[in-house]
């Protein structure tokens, strides 16, 4: 029944009540009319009429009454009720109801409970499927590190262990007796394993290796640090430090541009290969430093006997005598180095290579912080460094040595201000604490140097002569009375710049994952699909661009950069890039340096495309290429087919032409204007390696309106390509 | 009046042929045998060379080295140390505490005596 007839029904039922009513009402005063004429009537008879009249009018409107109540308050409450349960367990639904609007009303609330469940289910399923996927991922990660020959720990920046390999286990664990201490865990501190302050002072060198470059070629460093540390059960160890980035948890450090979440720790037992060294080293050592002295005798006295050969006899026994003595001396230390091959010597230190510039700034740093209980700290200032000397030291023994003598100074001679120097001296590096004023006595200097270094709460069982020796360097004091100066001078041996800097990892947006790991690569099939029927997102692209000496190549104009980047798995491989300049062998016309802004000089001394090609040819094997008008470029590569022998038979995307498929309306196509519509910011354009990467990451952002018109494989896009208009022109 | 060199050595088979090299050549010649002898015949002698070996007993040659040059009245003392270990540490370390000159073990008697010359200026 429509609602507008239930009102008229309902507005008739209330007329014919009223009617009824007013019926009985009229029936009563006719009938007490007649009864005035004579045909009489009991006043009790009336009464029972009245009464049975009110009774049945009150039946009948409390009929209605309860149903009504029945239909529409109480059905709607019943209603709210198994809704209200329907929304806390999937999986019920609201009942029939008498009335129809309550009827539609449940329909309705059926339908969004099954739209709720459908979607829940939906999630449920993606969440198994990431969880798997990421069990899987685990897994193979699990499976990796087990099978390492080193160490790693991970840990967040707390020093709280998120992951370790069973190396690390069994390494770590071991206690001073060779029993196991079971000291790592998951959640546990390394600090219980390692000494904190040589962990935060890896942490800080790391810091101070990791910025961000910017400029041109904006790239972030990351750095890395090395310690070499004992463990409980006295095993050498080397650490190689390196951080672990994250976007934007919450317990981070932000380094520069960088945002470090905690730390990988890969550990190598070095026990072994260090005794041997040190061995080889010691024998080394005792040969050529106990040898000089026999040695500078015997030469000497037989200079003497052959220079002066009119000695009486007396004098010349007394040589002989110190030759014959001095042999034996050299053949006693022969035996003893040879004997103390076998013996175990004091374990040699691993020295790490650090700009000497950068160790003067950690020392300033370390020197100046504020200890507890103290007002003003002592200040440090920086005079001459050279900027451009490395050293290898032990750069947390030589920090700590350092700062132990300047607060010594300070606690016992009021020192307020110390200085810091670093020249290069020769092969040597002269490191200089100095300050004014208050002088202490050569012996007072040694016994600081000698005495183990205490300081406050710090400290360390060596001295800073042993600190010094561990560097292969020395340390005196001296004092200038003209100047008022006096110091400590460190001499340390200076050394080569490492060739191993910090590596670059490429500028990706924050949050990016790091590409040089990637476990979808394992869900990949190798089987060779006919890359035709392959779905686009499957694909790897090697993306590509040119620029040439002019834009007709049928007319002698030719390639003078090739740039290209490599999409795998949907992302765009930014370090993985191919960037070269090709001497075209020809003049080039000033509109077109106009353009990409090569001037002749950049080419001199480039390689011919004969050569060039070749390595392109292997750079782009087993992809799709994809250009900007593809065509263009892709006609200068035919060009060269006869000369170079080199044939690009890949399959060809042109984004020009999938722009014209995706936005037939859109008068340009331009690679700006197609990047402006799908919102990829443009920079470093013109030059061959940046227009790929922008063309890279519109491509990227075509694939799924690709998909969303039904283009999903290679052969349905080229198959919509070729249906464009532009693809009609030609090159 | 000839020149005045102490060696100051603990290895006499050394000491036997620089001394005997030396008074050839007309120096006076002093030895001492530790480091303390030295710096007190330093003191007393006033020689115009010292040949100071690195490594003595009781005091070493950068000690005797250091105190003679806090020394003013030693100022005209000229030092030449001997090494028998040669690391260039320790060589930068005598230059830099006030020796005049360096020599490392073995080293050749002529070199020897010319090195003391140039330092006596002769």
């Amino acid at each position: 029944m429509k609602p507008t007839r239930k009102l008229i029904v309902a507005l008739v039922f209330a007329g014919l009540f009223v009617l009824l009513v007013v019926g009985a009402t009229a029936a009563l005063m006719l009938a007490s009319e007649a009864e005035a004429h004579g045909a009489a009537r009991t006043p009790e008879e009336r009464i029972v009429s009245l009464l049975v009249l009110a009774m049945a009018a009150c039946a009948v409107a409390g009929w209605g009454v309860v149903r009504l109540h029945a239909l529409y308050v109480a059905a709607p409450l019943r209603m709210a009720e198994e809704l209200t349960a329907a929304v806390a367990h999937s999986g019920l639904r609201l009942a029939a109801y008498d009335s129809r609007e309550l009827q539609a009303l449940g329909q309705a609330a059926n339908q969004l409970l099954a739209v709720r469940e459908a979607l829940q289910s939906d999630v449920a399923e993606r969440v198994r499927d990431a969880r798997a996927s990421l069990e899987e991922e685990r897994g193979r990660l699990a499976a990796l590190m087990a099978d390492l020959s080193q160490s790693v720990v991970v840990c967040n920046l707390d020093g709280r262990v998120l992951l370790y390999n069973q190396r690390a286990k069994q390494e770590l664990s071991a206690g001073a007796d060779g029993s196991n201490a079971d000291l790592l865990g998951l959640g546990r501190s390394i600090y219980t394993v390692f000494d904190r302050a040589l962990i935060e002072h890896a942490l800080e060198r790391l810091q101070q290796a990791s910025r961000e470059q910017t400029g041109a070629e904006s790239k972030k460093l990351i750095g890395s640090a090395q310690f070499v540390t004992a463990t409980r059960a006295g095993r050498l160890l080397r650490a190689h430090m390196s951080p672990v980035l994250g976007g934007d948890a919450a317990h981070s450090a932000q380094v520069g541009a960088l945002s470090v979440t905690g730390f990988v720790l890969v550990l190598d037992d070095v026990t072994g290969s260090n005794e041997r060294h040190a061995r080889r080293d010691a024998l080394i050592q005792s040969l050529i430093e106990g040898g000089r002295g026999p040695l500078g005798s015997i030469r000497a006295a037989a200079e003497m006997l052959s220079d002066f050969s009119d000695m009486p006899p007396q004098q010349r026994d007394r040589f002989l005598d110190a030759i014959r003595d001095e042999a034996k001396t050299l053949s006693a230390r022969f035996e003893n180095a040879a004997a103390a091959f076998s013996n175990d010597l004091r374990e040699r230190w691993l020295l790490e290579e650090i700009l000497g510039a950068e160790l003067v700034e950690v020392a300033a740093r370390r020197i100046g912080e504020r200890r507890a209980n103290e007002s003003r700290p002592l200040a440090v200032k920086t005079e001459t460094v050279d900027d451009d000397l490395w050293l290898r030291v032990d750069s947390f023994g030589l920090l700590q040595a350092l700062r132990y003598l300047a607060l010594r100074l300070q606690d016992e001679y009021e020192v307020r201000e110390v200085r810091l120097s670093l020249i290069r001296a020769g092969q040597l590096a002269q490191f200089d604490l100095s300050w004014l004023g208050t002088f202490m006595n050569n012996e007072t200097a040694m016994s600081w140097l000698q005495e183990p270094m205490i300081i406050g709460s710090e400290s360390s069982p060596l001295s800073v002569i042993e600190v010094m020796e561990r560097c292969n360097g020395d340390i005196w004091f001296q004092r200038e009375r003209v100047s008022h100066r006096a110091f400590f001078r460190t001499i340390l041996p200076a050394c080569e710049a490492p060739t191993d800097l910090p590596r670059a990892i490429v500028a990706a947006d924050e949050g990016d994952r790091p590409e040089f790991y990637d476990f979808d690569l394992f869900l990949w099939s190798s089987s060779g699909h006919e890359l035709d029927d392959r779905p686009l997102a499957e694909l790897s692209y090697t993306i590509f661009d040119t620029e040439t000496t002019g834009l007709q190549p049928s007319e002698g104009d030719e390639i003078i950069q090739i740039g290209a980047t490599r999409i795998v798995n949907r992302r765009l491989l930014k370090h993985e890039c191919f960037d070269q300049l090709i001497d075209p062998r020809r003049e080039l016309s000033r509109e077109s340096i106009g353009i990409h802004g090569i001037t002749p000089e950049l080419l001199v001394g480039q390689p011919a495309i004969d050569s060039v090609l070749p390595a392109f040819h292997a750079f782009c094997a087993d992809t799709v290429l994809v250009g900007h008008n593809a065509a263009f470029d892709m006609r200068f590569l035919q060009l060269k087919e006869k000369q170079t022998g080199i044939r690009f038979e890949q399959p060809v995307l042109d984004t020009l032409l999938l722009s014209a498929v995706l936005h037939p309306n859109q008068s340009s196509h331009r690679l700006e204007a197609i990047a402006e519509r799908l919102g990829v910011s443009v920079f470093g354009r013109h030059t061959a390696l940046g227009d790929a990467m922008v063309t890279g990451e519109v491509f990227l952002k075509m694939l799924p309106l690709l998909a969303e018109k039904g283009i999903t494989t290679l052969r349905q896009a080229r198959e919509a390509s070729q249906r464009t208009y532009h693809a009609r022109l030609k090159y | 009046m000839s020149k005045k060199i102490l060696i100051a050595d603990d290895e006499q088979n050394i000491v036997i042929s620089i001394e005997f090299l030396l008074r050839r050549e007309g120096f006076d010649v002093q030895v001492a045998g530790d480091g303390e002898e030295a710096l007190a015949k330093v003191r007393g002698e006033k020689p115009d060379l010292v040949l100071l070996d690195v490594m003595m007993p009781k005091m070493n040659g950068f000690d005797v080295c250091q105190a003679v040059r806090a020394d003013p009245d030693l100022s005209d003392t000229r030092i030449l140390m001997l090494t028998a270990k040669g690391r260039d540490t320790e060589v930068s370390k005598g230059l830099g505490l006030g020796a005049d000159g360096y020599m490392t073990k073995p080293f050749s008697t002529k070199e020897l005596l010319a090195e003391v010359r140039k330092l006596l200026g002769m």
